[in-house]
């Protein structure tokens, strides 16, 4: 008994659980129509590549998962949330692009540059997004999602300039590669999973993550501990953008050109999200990483699922709000506070 | 405290009526440029056309040009840019058009603001190619009281007729024409059985609807199992991640994938290519998409697309026709389609019958690849 309740405790037994509720419906879904039950789990390799649904959630999610890392730090450091991290993914991959082009845009198959060089240049672009970011939510003290607002507005249009307006398309082997396969395994999942390693290892092992946390409890109290405040807020928002950089990049190889109309459009939400269905709380303070991640695979295994079950595209959008309310709904404190009576109910009556 | 007040409200809207008519004045003046240098010495505005035949037949030569004032989209696209420049091409002091172009960069409110500089202009003709379908009533109105023949071209006008005519593409023929190819072309190939795979424009645009409602007409009739039909949002992105799902969803059950753009159709191979799926003319899967920009149309030349439908951004020869029509007294119809082509990789199906009209089918050769506009 104790062992259960010390899992069920766990701040993350409810992320967890409601992916893993995402995860049975498909498997009832392929029961009943006839398919082994492991369908959808059923991972293989094909044509030198892993193949299969699971495989497809790690690797579309992984740019909302890259994007959770970032917007979680921001969330836990200034209580708001960074809503220009979509634009901003665009605005990275244009200029990603564009300097892989070079001479050759819209239309080039040759890198202009060597790949680093163009990809140095859009994680660049996004460090200094999040640096204007930063500046004017730590320095300033502009209400987060206003600051972030400009950005939100502006960015996307800055990589349409860039684009002259076009798509930028450089069909290169060596750039698809990001996007692509590493041997057989989608290069989207190494780089997810490689940020969040180093990002779990430099909070666990350095101060970063107390400093955030108490930066976002009580900012005054932090300064008056020693703690620079404005700094540590303004780095989150930096790392914010380095996110979004990465994340934009990823977006753009996997299709080899910049489509800045499309890319991240509207993925801050989703990262937002992401950061709520993890556990987290949008008010600051206390947070907790992997929550996010699993809550941004949960959100693109909800768009498998859809993918799955054959959803026509126009209803698509309500089943996702519906599960979403769902998986929000049983977080909820009163939710939680039911459930709590009624097993502790059950456990009188079982006495 | 009351004065400081009032002082600062006026401040604030002399500021932004300045910053407004700046942006005002940035959208005029490559239009005002334009104009100039199209023609130089020619200034004197024609007053309302008189519709005297020799007009519409050598207006270049007494000297008279019609003025045309054309409020674009935007340049979004390949395909707009294709419209654009076929535009100024047409419209040229050559041909006896003085062309007065703007473009609108997809913001309905600077369009509406283009039409009424071009009523105040006092223009011959205008051309719109609407960014939003509703809202134009009462500017179609002021053209209609200034006398002003409105020509919409590429989308349309919802809420208002007050328009001479539409020039526009048919996108249910392009979808009855894709259909039409795949029932000859399977008939030659020999293939009894056609799964069809659909990838989807964005949902409620006028495109998917008729693309999707025309290849759907045929396939009923020909017996053909549509397997599923999705969304990819007319994004390179969007297809990559239906077609992925496809192929494991339908893993070795689909020999046909309808990609109702270009972009989709990319995105398809990626995914296609991932999973180890053939496509193209060489492969096991016929793989064919809509607009046909000149990638697309390489594509078909290199066999890895086994037709393109074009959509025909070349609205500005038949607006010509129109306003020569206008300018003869004649009245002419109000929706006009564009005559487009349809671009096949292999020359097996020399033909199709579409709505009881036989249309050719093209084989792709480097001759047709040059000779695309876009």
């Amino acid at each position: 008994m104790s062992k259960v309740k010390k899992i069920t405790k766990n701040q993350l037994f409810l992320p967890v659980f409601c992916m893993f509720l995402v995860l049975c419906a498909n498997i009832i879904y392929d029961v009943a129509h006839g398919s082994p039950f492991y369908n959808f789990f059923a991972v293989s390799i094909t044509n030198g590549m892993l193949q299969g649904r699971l495989i497809n959630i790690l690797n579309r999610g992984s740019e909302i998962a890259i994007l959770a890392i970032g917007m979680t730090l921001v969330v836990s450091a200034s209580a708001g949330t960074d809503i220009s991290v979509g634009s901003v993914m665009s605005l990275c991959a244009s200029v990603c692009c564009v300097l892989l082009a070079g001479a050759a845009a819209p239309q080039a198959t040759e890198l202009a540059v060597p790949l680093i060089v163009g990809v140095l240049g859009g994680l660049l672009i996004g460090c200094v997004c999040g640096a204007f970011n930063g500046f004017l939510v730590a320095n300033l003290s502009i209400q987060p999602m206003v600051a972030t607002l400009i950005l939100w507005s502006a960015a996307r249009a800055i990589g349409l300039l860039i684009c002259n307006d076009l798509i930028v398309y450089v069909r290169n082997d060596t750039f698809a590669v990001i996007g692509g396969y590493v041997g057989i395994v989608p290069t989207p999942i190494i780089i997810a999973a490689a940020c969040v390693v180093i990002t779990t290892l430099v909070l666990k092992k350095t101060a970063m993550g107390l400093y955030i946390q108490s930066v976002g409890i009580n900012k005054k109290a932090s300064r008056i501990a020693g703690l620079n405040s404005q700094r540590i807020i303004f780095l989150c928002y930096v790392l914010c953008g380095l996110c979004a950089g990465i994340a934009g990049i990823v977006g753009a190889s996997r299709i080899t050109s910049a489509d800045s109309n499309n890319i991240g459009l509207n993925y801050e939400l989703d990262a937002i999200l992401a950061v709520a269905l993890g556990g987290n709380s949008l008010g600051g303070g206390k947070f907790n990483l992997i929550g996010s991640i699993i809550g941004a695979y949960t959100i693109q295994a909800i768009t498998t699922t859809m993918y799955n079950m054959g959803v026509s595209a126009a209803v698509t959008p309500v089943f996702k709000a519906i599960v979403v309310i769902v998986i929000v709904a049983i977080q909820a404190p009163p939710v939680r506070a039911f459930f709590k009576k009624l097993s502790a109910k059950k456990g009188v009556v079982n006495a | 405290m009351k004065k400081k007040l009032a002082l600062m409200l006026v401040a604030a809207m002399t500021m932004a009526t300045v910053v407004g008519c700046g942006g005002g004045s940035e959208d005029a003046a490559p239009a005002a440029a334009e104009t100039e240098t199209e023609a130089p010495a020619d200034t004197a505005a024609a007053e309302t056309e008189a519709p005297a035949d020799t007009e519409a037949e050598a207006p270049a030569a007494d000297g008279e040009l019609i003025r045309v004032g054309f409020a674009q989209v935007g340049h979004e696209s390949d395909w707009r840019t294709a419209a654009t420049q076929s535009a100024q091409t047409v419209f040229s002091a050559e041909n006896g058009y003085e062309l007065s172009f703007v473009d609108c960069d997809n913001d309905s409110a600077a369009q509406l603001d283009a039409v009424r500089n071009f009523i105040q202009q006092d223009m011959d003709y205008i051309i719109i190619d609407p960014i939003v379908s509703t809202g134009w009533d009462a500017v179609l109105t002021e053209c209609e009281d200034a006398g002003i023949p409105v020509v919409v071209i590429d989308r349309t006008i919802d809420d208002s007729d007050k328009y001479v005519s539409w020039v526009g593409s048919d996108f249910k023929v392009e979808g009855l024409a894709c259909g039409e190819w795949l029932a000859a072309y399977a008939k030659a190939k020999g293939i009894s059985e056609i799964n069809a795979l659909v990838i989807e424009g964005s949902t409620g645009a006028s495109a998917t609807i008729g693309r999707t409602d025309g290849f759907k007409e045929i396939a009923d009739r020909e017996g053909w199992t549509i397997l599923d039909s999705q969304d990819g949002d007319f994004t390179e992105a969007g297809g990559q991640e239906v077609m992925e799902s496809y192929c494991q969803s339908y893993a070795g059950q689909f020999n046909v994938v309808i990609c109702q753009n270009d972009n989709e159709a990319y995105g398809a191979m990626t995914a296609m290519d991932a999973a180890g799926v053939t496509y193209g003319v060489d492969g096991d899967v016929i793989i064919v998409s809509f607009d046909s920009n000149k990638p697309a149309v390489q594509l078909v030349l290199d066999g890895k697309l086994n037709a393109t439908f074009e959509c025909n951004p070349l609205a500005a020869p038949t607006v010509d026709e129109v306003i020569k029509q206008l300018a003869a007294g004649e009245t002419p119809e109000k929706e006009i389609y564009m005559a487009e082509a349809w671009l096949a990789s292999e020359d097996i199906v020399p033909s199709i019958t579409v709505n009881g009209e036989e249309q050719p089918i093209i084989h792709v050769t480097e001759d047709v690849l040059a000779n695309r506009a876009y």
